[in-house]
């Protein structure tokens, strides 16, 4: 069967799949450097799910308060990732985040304003100063919509030069790629279909970055929208690549729980940032019962201290509703278990007793809105109700530092889909920083490697042929409804591999990921190939399957409970665990294997940023040791 | 609390198609978005709708209820009578590539006609300042989450397929608004409003602010500013005069 005669078929230098910030700031990188670039995208352009995050990406320019620094910046963010980060990711994104954002002023975006005319900064949980320039609660909308229109000004210098606004970067919106082709061991391709059509393309590049971003559709209560299937994780690991970190999760402490139908969508740290408590039942602030050990002098412990800190950040410790985001889902969780829960499941969280009404519509205006008309809630007057949401998976493509580029010749990755960065928690607002520091990098990094390729990667046609055949296959079936396989995985992800785990539960996940393989494969899709859902989901339900089994095997190798991933039989935080992290493959392109692999030790300068009472917390015998080494010399 | 609804949805392809009847179950709290997933998950797994957020931020599933262009995923249905029939049908300005989901390739068209942000030549990155209540009349605008409902809504080209060639809509209308606002915006829009983009066209009904779900003043604060800025520079006799003895260059 040869389908290349009725297969589109474009060569680009660089193709991007994903068009969120990380898609898009790589797209206009590789633009910029003279690269022929394509941006693939699942939905509309300038619809991905960056447009969902609220509360501002974080960059150390030190314009509220000048102590700040990439340093500081560096230390929260391995902080908050209980010391697992790629330390070089955390680094180049501590240094770099300030330019980022500088960079988009200049590209049109209007964030909110000091006093004395620079970008405003707000707080944030784990950023030790206020450090997050934002848009009231829509920074993500603002962030893809510059770069959004960053693209378009690049398509009108195009225009004007050549007469053509897709000559040098073109978006192929509501398009899905489902297969990376290679030639040897280096890409040299990829395969995908329209969505409206149902036709399927065919790129000829050898230069792919993936920026799919997450996972968090093989789970039910989440803040993911139904793009976030796991594309980009799945489609590096079937072209050969390495994932690493995929047991870490992060569960939102605050999503909506009522009504139902919105159970899961975020809301805002930011209504934390700017003074919101939690309380239980019982009208207490229970977060003072949850500062854990390692965070014991940074926190404050009373409400008084707490609530003196939002005006004087000098002299006081911040409240421990500011804790890094996996301490308070658990704490959360252990409320609502305990049955100081709110009526409706989740626990109170109250902003409307804390600020002026006028106040909080100014500075929460979607948060005002999204409760106003989805709950009929007035948060200026009422407390809110929430629980933890699947939001974020720290885990991904394992990538080069400096360049993004995975162990696949050609294949880069940049932003939710790649991992390392964020250890095994992400502070918010790291990620939005993360977006434009490792686009642009993974951008750079495949312009670079495409200069430096001395002959072009070929398609093999067969190779195109298998793909089509897979993608096609659901079609012809008469088979199983794809909703009811998506819905059964959704349910064991979420009560088995949740956000408290054992090993007799993952287990039986496992067992039960193992059945839905089976029944993958056998779904069918009624209807024809225009704008079919069914059929879609089944093609997507290939991605949530695989990358549901890596979530799981690692979960239940990693016998500790760190950041987002914990484990009720080992509770504790181990520092021989910590120097562990765990690498996801496939040969078979169905069995996942997980094996162990060593963290490189930090470099001297970077690990002398930090006290050695802290580092002993976290770091062996044997690693402290080597630092009083360090420290010495 | 859950009851059966009545349901009548646009379903076809290529330019046929017909309403078609549902009985679909309605839960408390759920949204019309909710109710089409319900159809997709039990009767109609073809039924073709856009969305992503599902929660008003995204602007991705506009459609028609019961007539009026709305986000299913922003409508709630406790605003209608249990025995009420809700009629669901995609934007009528825009071509129907299948059910619910139409052609908005016209927007992208028109957003690419709009001269993008055109700074100072000598500003460095980081060394912008503006205050807050000069970035705060181009904020309203970019809270806009591209849902093309005002452009779906506006009379202008609703019913004139004609006008789309010479008109960008209350959106690029308002895209241009924002960009003459910015206090660091140089380049010249007022002219190119009116000429490239059919500012005239509009004789503020003010459709396209009663539609829009981000409750953004567009007519108001955008499209009339805007007409009175044109206004203002052609009936200006220094302009004109100036205008007569230097003929411009374009």
């Amino acid at each position: 069967m040869d389908n290349s005669l009725n297969t589109e078929r474009h060569e680009y230098d660089v193709v991007v799949i994903g068009a969120g910030g990380a898609g898009l700031r790589a797209a206009i990188e590789a633009r910029q450097q003279g690269k022929r670039t394509a941006i693939v995208c699942k939905s509309l352009f300038g619809k991905a799910h960056t447009v969902m995050a609220e509360g501002g990406a974080a960059a150390a320019m030190g314009n509220v308060n000048s102590a700040d620094n990439w340093m500081v910046h560096f230390r929260d963010t391995m902080r908050g990732g209980k010391f697992l980060n790629n330390w070089r990711m955390a680094e180049l994104h501590a240094k770099e985040a300030p330019d980022r954002v500088w960079e988009l002023e200049a590209w049109g975006a209007l964030f909110d304003r000091t006093k004395d005319g620079k970008i405003s900064q707000r707080n944030f949980g784990g950023h030790e100063y206020p450090r997050l320039a934002h848009v009231g609660d829509r920074t993500g909308l603002e962030l893809i919509r510059t770069l959004q229109q960053r693209v378009v000004a690049l398509q009108q210098e195009d225009y004007e030069n050549h007469g053509d606004y897709e000559a040098y970067i073109k978006v192929f919106a509501e398009c899905t790629v489902t297969r990376l082709l290679k030639d040897g061991d280096r890409i040299s391709g990829a395969y995908g279909y329209w969505r409206e059509s149902g036709n399927f393309i065919l790129f000829d590049t050898p230069a792919v970055v993936l920026a799919t971003g997450g996972i968090g559709k093989s789970y039910v209560v989440t803040s993911n929208s139904w793009e976030y299937t796991g594309d980009g994780h799945a489609l590096a690991l079937l072209a050969g690549a390495n994932l690493i970190n995929m047991e870490f999760i992060q569960f939102h402490p605050t999503g909506m729980v009522w009504p139902p139908s919105v159970r899961g969508i975020l809301v805002t740290e930011s209504v934390r940032g700017d003074g919101g408590v939690l309380r239980n039942s019982e009208g207490k602030r229970f977060m003072f019962d949850y500062i854990p050990d390692v965070f014991k002098d940074k926190y404050a412990t009373t409400e008084e201290e707490g609530d003196r800190w939002y005006t004087d950040q000098a002299n006081n410790r911040r409240p421990p509703e500011l804790l890094p985001r996996d301490e308070v889902a658990r704490a959360i969780n252990a409320e609502v278990k305990a049955g100081r829960g709110s009526p409706q499941g989740g626990v109170f969280l109250d902003v409307s007793t804390r600020l002026p009404a006028e106040e909080i519509k100014k500075r929460l205006p979607s948060m005002h809105h999204q409760f106003k008309e989805l709950a009929d809630v007035d948060i200026t007057a009422e407390p809110m109700q929430v629980g933890p949401t699947c939001h974020y998976i720290m885990g991904g493509v394992e990538v080069d530092a400096d360049t993004g580029a995975a162990a696949v010749p050609g294949l880069f990755a940049a932003g939710e889909v790649s991992g390392g960065m964020h250890g095994s928690n992400r502070l918010g607002g790291n990620s939005l920083s993360d977006l434009l520091v490792f686009g642009r990098r993974a951008g750079a990094g495949a312009a670079a490697y495409v200069d430096g390729l001395k002959a072009r990667p070929k398609v093999a046609p067969e190779l195109v042929d298998e793909a089509h055949a897979e993608a096609v296959a659901p079609l012809g079936r008469d088979g199983e409804n794809p909703y009811e396989v998506h819905h059964e995985l959704q349910r064991t992800m979420n009560d088995l591999v949740g956000i408290i785990r054992k090993a007799e539960e993952i287990s039986e996940a496992l067992q039960v990921v193992e059945k839905l393989k089976e029944r993958v494969r056998l779904v069918g899709a009624a209807g024809s190939r225009i704008y079919n859902p069914g059929w879609h989901l089944a093609i997507d339900l290939r991605n949530m399957v695989l990358v549901s089994e890596c979530v799981a095997k690692a979960a239940l190798l990693r016998q500790e409970s760190r950041g987002g991933h914990t484990r009720d039989d080992f509770p504790g935080m181990n520092p021989d665990w910590r120097r562990k992290l765990l690498v996801c493959s496939t040969e078979d392109g169905s069995t996942v294997t997980v094996e162990e692999k060593v963290q490189p030790p930090m470099r001297d300068d970077l690990i002398s940023l930090f006290d050695r009472g802290e580092l002993s917390k976290y770091l062996t015998d044997e690693e402290m040791t080597e630092f009083d080494g360090i420290a010495k010399s | 609390m859950s009851y059966k609804a009545k349901f009548k949805v646009w379903r076809g392809e290529g330019g046929e198609g017909k309403l078609e009847d549902f009985t679909v179950e309605v839960n408390e709290g759920e949204v019309v978005l909710d109710i089409i997933h319900r159809l997709q998950a039990t009767q109609a797994p073809d039924l073709a709708v856009r969305w992503n957020c599902k929660a008003g931020k995204c602007g991705s599933c506009s459609m028609e209820i019961n007539g009026k262009p709305r986000l299913g995923c922003m409508t709630r249905m406790s605003t209608f009578e249990e025995d009420e029939t809700i009629t669901v049908t995609p934007m009528r300005t825009f071509p129907v590539i299948k059910d619910l989901v139409s052609d908005v390739s016209y927007n992208y068209q028109k957003a690419r006609e709009v001269p993008s942000f055109t700074p100072p030549a000598d500003v460095q990155p980081g060394d912008y300042r503006m205050k807050q209540v000069d970035v705060e009349r181009s904020q309203e605008f970019r809270k806009c989450i591209e849902c093309f409902m005002c452009n779906n809504v506006c009379h202008v080209i609703r019913d004139h397929e004609e006008n789309k060639t010479n008109f960008s809509g209350p959106r690029f209308l308002m895209r241009i608004a924002e960009l003459d606002m910015h206090p660091y915006d140089v380049a010249d829009r007022q002219e190119s409003a009116q000429q490239d983009h059919g500012l005239g066209y509009c004789n503020i009904t003010k459709c396209c602010t009663e539609v829009c779900p981000e409750h953004i003043k567009i007519t108001d604060n955008a499209l009339i500013p805007m007409k009175e800025r044109v206004v203002d520079r052609k009936y200006d006799p220094l302009v004109w005069l100036g205008n007569k003895i230097f003929k411009r260059a374009k």
